[in-house]
């Protein structure tokens, strides 16, 4: 008998110890996960080092990229990342608005509202190399006549090519988020509303677009940080040139570069230190605001969800 | 004040059709793409596809062995690293909701989520390919982890969070250790919603080229070992859609057929899935 007691013994023993063991465990993983991201930033900045120190800030708004000259200025790179994502967001807002509203308000459920929301879903999942390939063979000539027809030089490949994709690639992110916030809009509000005569119309304008203000603001933001770190569609579609047009219409329809692209088509060539730092800099540059945008994001949609 | 009822009702109506004119717009080039993807890819998937290194330029013929065999192996590889980190870190964060690790981990979760594909490629070429002296699978598979462990950290603490604390309370009170009510009790209930986010976040990482292009960087030989350059699906299409030939052309359409299935078929079981569990991932 005290033989089987002291097995017992060992055994709850052993248990305890893997209690703790496992509550180790389990604290280290999420500190590893702390240390990735703390490991990101230290070795983006360590990087940038020498790019931060010789080239100074004035590397932001230099105007000219001449790896061979050894002149570095990320202006052109900005420039087309801010104008290719900006004009991305501008073309996308009206589709991912239009969904939201149809699968918050008009179509909540049923086969074809299910049908919608996966297709949508879908249109985040296809692998953004495959949007690049397709874009480049059959919106890329599609863009070229249209150039032609419009006067300026027909590269077809360029910022607004590269827009275009992009506002594809990032309505689902402001249309499910916009959905579920409108789907969560007290029906309270909209009944009053109805009692008092209001069309539909109305009752949209009026009463759900206010209230979801916020909630659909933060969705276009994290479209927005999704436009701003698109890197293979962007850079196999906007024809890779550091230079600066002169005009805006030679800008916006021809050929340029934004911080990822760049940073995808030079890296494996930067054969200074100089160089490749600078290409570092901007990838700081570009973790910086894309985790500035998505974490304001996040917060007001944690804050609208709890109030 | 008829007429006047009449003009609202028709704003109403008109407002109606334009969103749903602008809601149905988006899949067409959803359809579109689909479409043309299978239209090119189709003809060429064959056995001889599927088995073959790519031809040298000027020869046709030739497949994707490498890109293939070379995606399963990173992918299963950043399965590997990731799956079990994160897992054990979207058990504490479900666990322990109200510490400062927590909150400081679901802060670093969520900027995990939003860095840029290409940034990660950069970090992890400094972490793993420098040291090494050689670009490799195995760095590859390192940037797609770290792309990997956000969604299975998020999937994991919301499906856990969904569970009755009954459940934990039941296994604790009749003295099941804590390590065995985890991992025999709590886990094998939310096993089905951790299962679609592991799907989901494979779906999303097998699809990614940025991050490869400076770490396994791409190979046009099969090669199976984890420390040389290897090729994988997304990089050959890159290398190849963006190459003068015809023949590459045609090998880099039917790898991107192969590949949108594969990330298709993904997406939809995990719908099935996550249909009886309701999980916003």
């Amino acid at each position: 008998m005290p033989l089987l007691k002291n097995k017992r013994l060992d055994l709850s023993y052993s248990q305890m110890k893997w209690e703790t063991v496992f509550k180790r465990l389990l604290i280290t993983m999420s500190a590893v996960l702390v240390m990735v991201v703390v490991g990101i930033l230290i070795t983006l900045i360590v990087q940038s080092m020498p790019s931060i120190k010789s080239l100074g800030v004035g590397y932001l708004w230099g105007k000219v990229w001449d790896p061979v000259q050894n002149i570095y200025g990320a202006w052109p790179f900005l420039l087309g990342t801010l104008l290719t994502s900006f004009t991305a967001l501008i073309i996308s807002i009206p589709f991912s608005y239009a969904i939201s509203i149809y699968l918050g308000e008009y179509n909540t459920r049923g086969w074809l509202s299910n049908l919608l929301k996966n297709t949508v879903e879908l249109i985040a999942a296809v692998p953004s190399v495959i949007y690049g390939f397709w874009g480049l063979f059959v919106l890329v000539p599609v863009i070229r006549l249209l150039e032609m027809k419009m006067g300026v030089a027909p590269y077809g490949v360029g910022v607004f090519t590269s827009s275009l994709i992009l506002a594809v690639m990032i309505i689902p992110y402001a249309a499910s988020l916009g959905t579920s916030l409108i789907r969560m809009v007290p029906s309270p509000l909209k009944e009053g509303a109805y009692a008092l005569g209001a069309t539909r119309f109305e009752v949209i304008r009026s009463v759900i677009l206010p209230y979801t203000r916020s909630g659909l603001f933060a969705g276009i933001l994290l479209s927005l940080g999704r436009a701003l770190g698109e890197t293979m569609a962007v850079a196999m579609l906007i024809g890779n040139t550091s230079t600066i047009g002169n005009s805006f219409k030679e800008i916006f329809f021809g050929p340029g570069n934004t911080m990822a692209s760049v940073i995808a088509s030079q890296f494996t060539e930067a054969d200074h230190t100089v160089y490749l730092s600078a290409l570092i800099e901007l990838g700081l540059v570009l973790f910086f605001v894309t985790v500035i945008i998505n974490l304001i994001g996040k917060k007001i949609i944690t804050n609208y969800t709890n109030n | 004040m008829d007429a006047r009822i009449r003009i609202r009702n028709i704003k109403s109506i008109v407002f109606k059709s334009v969103i749903m004119f602008l809601a149905f717009l988006v899949t067409i080039p959803l359809i579109v793409i689909l479409i043309y993807i299978i239209k090119q890819g189709v003809m060429q998937v064959n056995w001889h596809f599927l088995t073959n290194v790519p031809a040298p330029v000027g020869e046709t013929g030739g497949g994707i062995s490498n890109a293939l065999v070379g995606s399963i192996i990173i992918v299963a590889l950043s399965s590997v690293i990731a799956i079990p980190i994160g897992m054990l870190a979207g058990i504490y964060l479900s666990e322990n909701p109200g510490t400062k690790l927590a909150h400081y981990s679901g802060l670093c979760v969520d900027i995990l989520q939003g860095v840029p594909s290409i940034v990660v490629g950069i970090v992890v070429y400094f972490w793993v390919v420098k040291p090494l002296g050689t670009f490799s699978a195995i760095s590859g598979s390192i940037a797609l982890a770290m792309m990997m462990m956000p969604i299975v950290i998020r999937s994991t603490e919301q499906t856990l969070k969904l569970l009755p604390d009954t459940l934990k309370e039941a296994a604790l009170s009749l003295g099941v250790p804590y390590h065995r009510v985890i991992l025999k009790v709590i886990i094998p209930c939310g096993f089905s919603g951790i299962l679609s986010g592991i799907m989901l976040s494979i779906a999303r990482i097998v699809g990614e080229t940025a991050p490869l292009l400076f770490t396994a960087f791409g190979n046009p030989y099969l090669s199976t070992a984890i420390t040389k350059p290897m090729q994988s699906l997304p990089l050959l299409i890159f290398n190849y859609a963006t190459s003068p030939y015809d023949d590459w052309h045609n090998l880099a359409w039917g790898a991107s057929f192969i590949l949108l299935m594969f990330v298709l078929i993904l997406n939809i079981s995990t719908k099935l899935i996550t249909r009886k569990w309701n999980i916003q991932l």
